[in-house]
């Protein structure tokens, strides 16, 4: 697992209160880890703290699995 | 149409001498003073440095962490204190009509720390607009409302009172207009407030109204000494549980005591100050008791606003001398805010659960921190000063007054068939 995988991880568990075992990459933030409309919103606003970067609403749109998540933060966190 | 009576059978109380509210009886009736130098924020360049803080408390001992984050702390507190009453009160929820039941609470201000919050980030993060989703949910005043009905399932009105430190006390009236009318049969009410925050010590030390006694936070609210200089900040809430007399009586259960009357009045005066002759106190207790039908003589105790301001605590008591003439001086009268200090929005419930008690206990919980007699203040009056007092206590008034000059009464009394 990446760098950028292992702390997008710990938001999630952090934000969401889930178990670090439900964190899977497939893992719905909505569908499988108890997440509302809102939860999700402030998750990506996590993502962009933690790495120093802004989502276009556009691109967060996008990002509903801790797989997109991850795959949108190492394609472009610098 | 007749009038329901209405009835409090369930207490809950988080304050600065008390996480419950045994304890913080117990802590009133002892003297106890809740004040202590700031934990929440540093107020090292602040005017005032201390407050009375909530002391020992871990929210995830009563709210899971995922939840309280989206809650601002004087959700929190409401959520702790209604848990309390709800559990006191003793529902067998399955047999409550919910649709009957209902949600009204006091906050004079809502989610201070949680719009400074994100105003400061906002601030400091390069004034990038990117605000917390939960930050209009948890700062709104009306989210301790609506909580609180999710939490129970609450279904009749829910909604909040807001008139600065009356808030409470203008919650508990709504709550007991609308069980005597037979809207409800159930009301969770109350109030709470969590303002020991940058934002709200600095705001009331630009007016002047915190005491500055720095270096004796414990004595720094006096409430009628000549050598007060303010109110000490307090954060907290209480929750009362109001239902109708028979739907009460019908399932057995404990009461404290019977809500008789309410009053309501304003100043139409000044945005801050109260009006120096005291006509909205006047009126206010005048309202009160009228509503209740009861003669001035009944009174027994006198929980008053007091906050230990130079300017508010005379109007308050020359009302009292004169609305009640002769009787004034027979009755106990107390303010609990030299113990509490000032919860502003929540003060009203924390004061009239303390009425309850001292109907329940027949002792009148004191007003601490007498030193020296102020001659604006008959020496014949008492104002229990220093410790409690045992005595007969059936009928107690609760006052509150806002700023915007919202004055709301309540009256109390021991339960008879």
């Amino acid at each position: 697992m990446s760098e950028i995988a292992e702390r997008v991880k710990q938001i999630i568990v952090e934000k969401l209160g889930v178990e670090e075992s439900e964190v899977t990459t497939e893992a719905s933030f909505t569908n499988d880890l108890g997440a509302d409309s809102l939860d999700t919103v402030e998750l990506i606003m996590e993502f962009e703290k933690e790495f120093n970067i802004s989502i276009p609403d556009d691109q967060a749109e996008n990002i509903g699995t801790v797989g997109q998540a991850v795959t949108y933060l190492e394609e472009n966190v610098k | 149409m007749s009038f329901k009576r209405v009835v409090i059978t369930g207490i809950g109380a988080l304050t600065p001498v008390g996480n419950d509210a045994p304890t913080f009886w117990k802590n009133l009736v002892a003297g106890v003073s809740g004040a202590a130098p700031i934990t929440r924020f540093d107020a090292e360049r602040f005017r005032t440095r201390f407050a009375c803080e909530i002391k020992g408390l871990d929210i995830n001992d009563y709210i899971p962490r995922q939840e309280a984050r989206k809650m601002d702390p004087f959700t929190q507190y409401a959520v702790i204190a209604t848990d309390e009453a709800m559990k006191d009160a003793g529902f067998d929820t399955d047999k409550l009509d919910l649709d009957k039941a209902g949600v009204i609470w006091g906050s004079g201000i809502g989610g201070l720390k949680t719009f400074e919050d994100e105003v400061m980030n906002y601030s400091e993060g390069g004034r990038n607009p990117r605000f917390n989703p939960f930050f209009i949910p948890k700062m709104i005043a009306d989210s301790a409302s609506g909580v609180l009905s999710i939490r129970y399932g609450f279904r009749g009105p829910t909604f909040i009172t807001v008139s600065a430190c009356a808030s409470a006390t203008n919650a508990l009236i709504d709550a007991y207009y609308y069980i005597r009318l037979g809207v409800m049969k159930v009301c969770i009410s109350g109030g709470s407030e969590a303002a020991v925050t940058n934002a709200g010590v600095g705001g009331f030390n630009a007016l002047k109204a915190l005491s500055e006694r720095n270096d004796s936070p414990e004595t720094a609210s006096r409430p009628y000494d000549k050598d007060r200089d303010g109110f000490v900040l307090g954060e907290g809430g209480a929750a009362l549980i109001l239902e109708e007399y028979e739907h009460a009586k019908a399932r057995g259960a404990k009461i404290y005591a019977e809500m008789i009357g309410a009053g309501m009045s304003s100043d139409a005066y000044h945005i801050t100050a109260p009006h120096p002759d005291g006509i909205g106190a006047f009126n206010v207790m005048k309202n009160a008791l009228e509503d209740a039908g009861i003669q001035p003589e009944e009174i027994d105790y006198i929980n008053t606003h007091g906050t230990s301001t130079p300017i508010g605590d005379p109007q308050e008591i020359k009302a009292i001398e004169r609305f009640f003439g002769d009787h004034a001086f027979k009755m106990n009268i107390s303010s609990t805010k030299s113990m509490t200090g000032h919860l502003l929005g929540g003060a009203g419930a924390i004061e009239a659960a303390a009425c309850i008690m001292a109907i329940q206990d027949q002792v009148i919980p004191p007003t601490i921190n007498h030193f020296t007699d102020d001659p604006e203040i008959n020496p014949r009056l008492n104002l229990t000063f220093n410790t409690s007092q045992k005595r007969e206590v059936k009928v107690a008034l609760s006052n509150t007054f806002g700023f915007g000059g919202h004055n709301a009464s309540v009256i109390f009394r021991k339960l008879e068939d």
